[in-house]
């Protein structure tokens, strides 16, 4: 569905993400864990189009996206939940959430089912986006990305910034997406929830993925290790293994 | 004394439609057009030039020079203020500064320095009036030209808030990035704003050309009622444009009242008062209401 191959993005002369490759087949959900400036937001933002990677390419169901701009990615089945919501403070949720649907993609996602699929939103329909708490404004940047009808769906740090019971609303919001077979890209901090809804955990270090593999395969441990860089120091299996 | 109110209100509708195009550029592409005046001259002489030509009356010259104006707009955009606009926040104002140079010139290079008016082109619509109760008269043009202001407001600010194409600008021009990534084309969509805006300069140009007289240097003047217009009345709200361009010419009308050569400093005054009124009042009032709103419930 989603390949990224040899992808090498730069911040000037900071290389934030070095020589990635990996790729996300139909239904996969990928969890990209790593510590703060690993590279996993400037990853997204790239496989979005936000930022153009130096070397490397994308490609979206076989199709090299790589050269296109962010909106073409989207009427071509992609849609990023950037990290900070992102949403337009001035408009309501309601035209936040018809937003969304600007490429025109046909699907199933419609505001109906947003507002189903999102009950806490059904009240704030008319209330401008920067009114609500971070719980809302994070369902309803996530409700934005689903208007689209993306076929791949990458949510960074969905629970970032907001309070714990946000973050449960949210993800019971989230389950029924993830239990509709889309395919998914998640950067989250918390390796628990990671770990609880994902079917792969990749981890970054230093703009390397140096750890990829299915859940069933990997423990809370390793995953720890990889995140802290304690492989390099460390040595032995693990290191191998990542 | 009525008189005066009722012909200031409608002057008032005269700056509101000259200053729309230059409030809407600025609220949605945050864009500030100093070539303004000088594109609203042009659509003056190109309904002049049918009209004196072929005899085309203005009104239906309307009909092949706002899709000329759009088309300026759209390359205006695409080949002017988006490559300057990556230079910096300053370089669009310097760039539209140039064009209008460039434009007044070469409209003074092809029209010459004769000044000329769409008025006999138009019968009687120039000259005849209303009578009001009273004995009041009201310029038939003046109520037309206040009607035509109150529509195109309420037409645009009815396209951004309910249609597609609409929420498409509003949100480029918050933020432009997040725009792209939410599938939205922003060069599409700032390039559609700027094709908007050139056509309610077209009708503006229209309008400028059937109450009075032209030439190729009018512009600048214009541009100066436009801007005090549309600051009077808050940059960015359209609505508030109509009330701006009200205000100047009440002032204005006050302003001759009180002395022959009042009317511009009056105009001018009231420019001032509303801008060091919004500075140093309003910021005050502003944040006691967002505390007070902050504090009512959810």
């Amino acid at each position: 569905m989603l390949a990224i191959e040899g992808l090498d993005v730069r911040h000037g002369q900071l290389v934030a993400v070095r020589d990635v490759s990996f790729s996300l087949e139909q239904g996969e959900i990928l969890a990209l864990v790593g510590a703060n400036g690993a590279g996993k937001t400037t990853l997204l933002r790239a496989i979005a189009g936000a930022h153009a990677p130096s070397m490397g390419r994308i490609l979206l169901g076989g199709e090299d996206v790589t050269l296109l701009p962010a909106d073409r990615r989207v009427a071509a089945g992609l849609a990023l939940v950037p990290e900070g919501r992102r949403l337009f403070a001035d408009m309501t949720v309601e035209e936040n959430l018809l937003l969304g649907a600007s490429a025109g993609r046909p699907g199933d996602w419609t505001l109906a089912r947003i507002f189903e699929a999102f009950p806490i939103l059904v009240k704030r329909r008319g209330a401008k986006a920067s009114s609500l708490s971070g719980g809302e404004q994070q369902a309803t940047a996530i409700g934005r990305a689903l208007m689209s009808n993306p076929n791949v769906i990458l949510l960074d740090e969905v629970s970032l910034g907001l309070a714990p019971l946000a973050v449960r609303q949210v993800y019971a919001s989230l389950h029924r997406l993830l239990a509709s077979g889309a395919t998914i890209l998640l950067v989250e901090q918390d390796l628990t929830r990671a770990m609880s809804v994902a079917s792969r955990v990749a981890c970054m270090s230093e703009g390397r993925i140096v750890l990829d593999r299915p859940i069933a395969a990997v423990t809370r441990d390793e995953i720890t290790d990889a995140y802290f860089g304690l492989n390099k120091a460390g040595g032995g299996n693990q290191a191998a293994a990542c | 004394m009525l008189n005066q109110l009722i012909q200031g209100i409608l002057l008032g509708g005269y700056y509101a439609l000259i200053a729309i195009g230059l409030s809407f550029m600025f609220s949605v592409m945050r864009v500030i057009n100093l070539a303004h005046g000088s594109l609203l001259i042009v659509a003056a002489y190109a309904l002049w030039f049918l009209a004196d030509t072929y005899g085309v009356n203005p009104f239906l010259g309307l009909l092949i020079v706002l899709p000329l104006m759009a088309g300026i707009g759209w390359a205006l955009q695409r080949f002017l203020l988006e490559r300057s606009a990556r230079g910096g926040s300053l370089l669009p104002i310097l760039t539209t500064f140039g064009l209008a140079i460039v434009v007044d010139n070469l409209m003074f290079q092809r029209f010459g320095a004769d000044t000329r008016s769409l008025a006999p082109f138009i019968g009687d619509l120039s000259w005849s009036s209303f009578e009001l109760p009273g004995g009041l008269f009201v310029g038939k043009l003046s109520v037309l030209i206040f009607l035509t202001a109150i529509l195109l407001v309420g037409g645009l600010q009815s396209l951004l808030k309910f249609t597609p194409l609409g929420r498409a600008i509003r949100a480029t021009a918050q933020d432009p990035d997040t725009a792209r990534l939410v599938g939205i084309d922003a060069a599409r969509a700032s390039a559609a704003a700027a094709a908007i805006a050139l056509v309610t300069i077209g009708i503006a140009g229209a309008f400028l050309g059937m109450r009075g007289v032209f030439d190729a240097y009018a512009g600048a003047p214009q541009l100066l009622f436009a801007f005090e217009a549309a600051v009077i009345g808050g940059t960015g709200s359209l609505w508030g444009t109509l009330i701006g361009g009200i205000f100047l010419a009440l002032a204005q009308s006050f302003g001759a009242m009180v002395h022959p050569q009042g009317f511009l400093i009056g105009g001018h005054l009231a420019f001032l008062a509303a801008l060091f009124y919004r500075h140093f009042v309003a910021r005050q009032l502003v944040a006691d209401w967002l505390r007070s709103r902050a504090r009512r419930p959810a």
